[in-house]
């Protein structure tokens, strides 16, 4: 099956404000976040889209 | 050899030789090397074959040879189909795709060409059989002239004005002026935009350029031409890297940006003048009130 369009993991500081049903990398300040949401993108082929200071996710196009 | 057979040699050459005048290699790279060269060569050949016995045929009043050229038709169809299905398989490995308009259009004009050949063998003999070899090769020249013209379509550079401007963030958003493209959301992948992008905007000289341009393949065709011309920053899964054009709704203008390995503004601009208005792109909403009024009358 080929995915469009799908949030393949969440990357955020505030882990409250993340809905269930993703996968969350929870960190403890915004460098962390930065790496693993880099790292995820060469990982997941997918794009680092910023929602928010806290808030990252990474989305098959 | 009886009284044809010059006339008809004279014809094929005539007919091999404009279909390999018109089989350049240009900066879109296709055909590239010789054996895409040898297939087109080989059929334009046989497309001459059949232009140059027709004359000859019809002065036999041998009529039912002409219906050799419905053979033609659905020989050269098949030369449609065969670089439709090439260069879509070769397409999902391109960098930046060519997309399928532009697959279309280059299909549609291997077929025709074979149809100009066809029209300047069946020209050149008939010029030859009616008065001499002099006026069949002057009629050529003629027949090469028109068919230089109906192959070259019109360009980008005509229906829309180009102007460059630098690509900046709004928070994660990147914008060209102020058509927002995408959410990039990494500091250094945005780094990498500011330094590489390049935002171009083109604004649509009338309502139907406007209609043209909104084509998801005519953009997607500027994309790829400015991409094999200047390079391209990127590599296979890198999606955040991608050439984009997004347009404004309110007034049709399409902002594109690329990422070129050569950031020249002049040469990007002269391209994306120079590309082709793809035929199946082409859109003319203000020749429907005008046809609506004259069968009105």
């Amino acid at each position: 099956m080929v995915l469009e369009k799908y949030i393949l993991a969440v990357i955020t500081t505030n882990p409250s404000k993340v809905p269930s049903g993703a996968t969350v990398f929870s960190c403890e300040n915004k460098e962390e976040m930065e790496s693993i949401a880099a790292n995820l993108e060469a990982i997941l082929d997918g794009i680092a889209h910023a929602l928010n200071e806290e808030l990252y996710v990474i989305v098959k196009h | 050899m009886n009284e044809y057979t010059l006339p008809i040699i004279f014809g094929i050459t005539i007919g091999t030789l404009t279909r390999i005048y018109m089989l350049r290699t240009d900066y879109r790279q296709y055909p590239t090397y010789l054996h895409g060269k040898i297939i087109h060569t080989a059929l334009g050949f046989i497309a001459a074959g059949l232009g140059s016995v027709a004359i000859p045929s019809i002065l036999n009043e041998e009529f039912t040879a002409i219906t050799f050229l419905t053979l033609a038709a659905s020989q050269f169809r098949e030369v449609r189909n065969m670089e439709r299905n090439t260069l879509t398989e070769l397409d999902s490995y391109e960098m930046v795709p060519r997309g399928k308009t532009y697959i279309e259009g280059i299909a549609i004009a291997f077929e025709s060409r074979n149809y100009l050949v066809i029209f300047t063998s069946l020209v050149s003999v008939l010029g030859y059989l009616l008065f001499n070899i002099w006026v069949g090769l002057i009629f050529a020249v003629i027949a090469l002239i028109i068919s230089r013209v109906l192959m070259s379509g019109g360009k980008i550079g005509d229906i829309v004005d180009v102007e460059y401007v630098k690509p900046r963030f709004d928070g994660a958003g990147l914008y060209v002026d102020n058509i927002y493209i995408m959410n990039i959301g990494l500091p250094q992948r945005q780094e990498e935009v500011l330094r590489y992008g390049m935002g171009f905007i083109l604004r649509p000289k009338n309502f139907n350029a406007r209609s043209t341009i909104a084509n998801l393949g005519q953009r997607q065709a500027i994309l790829h031409d400015v991409s094999t011309a200047l390079g391209v920053y990127r590599d296979s899964g890198t999606p955040a890297l991608v050439p984009l054009a997004k347009r404004d709704l309110n007034d049709g203008r399409v902002g594109v940006f690329v990422l070129p390995q050569e950031k020249n503004i002049d040469k990007a601009l002269k391209i994306i003048g120079a590309v082709p208005t793809l035929e199946n792109a082409i859109r003319m909403p203000t020749e429907r009130n005008t046809s609506e009024e004259r069968s009105q009358s």
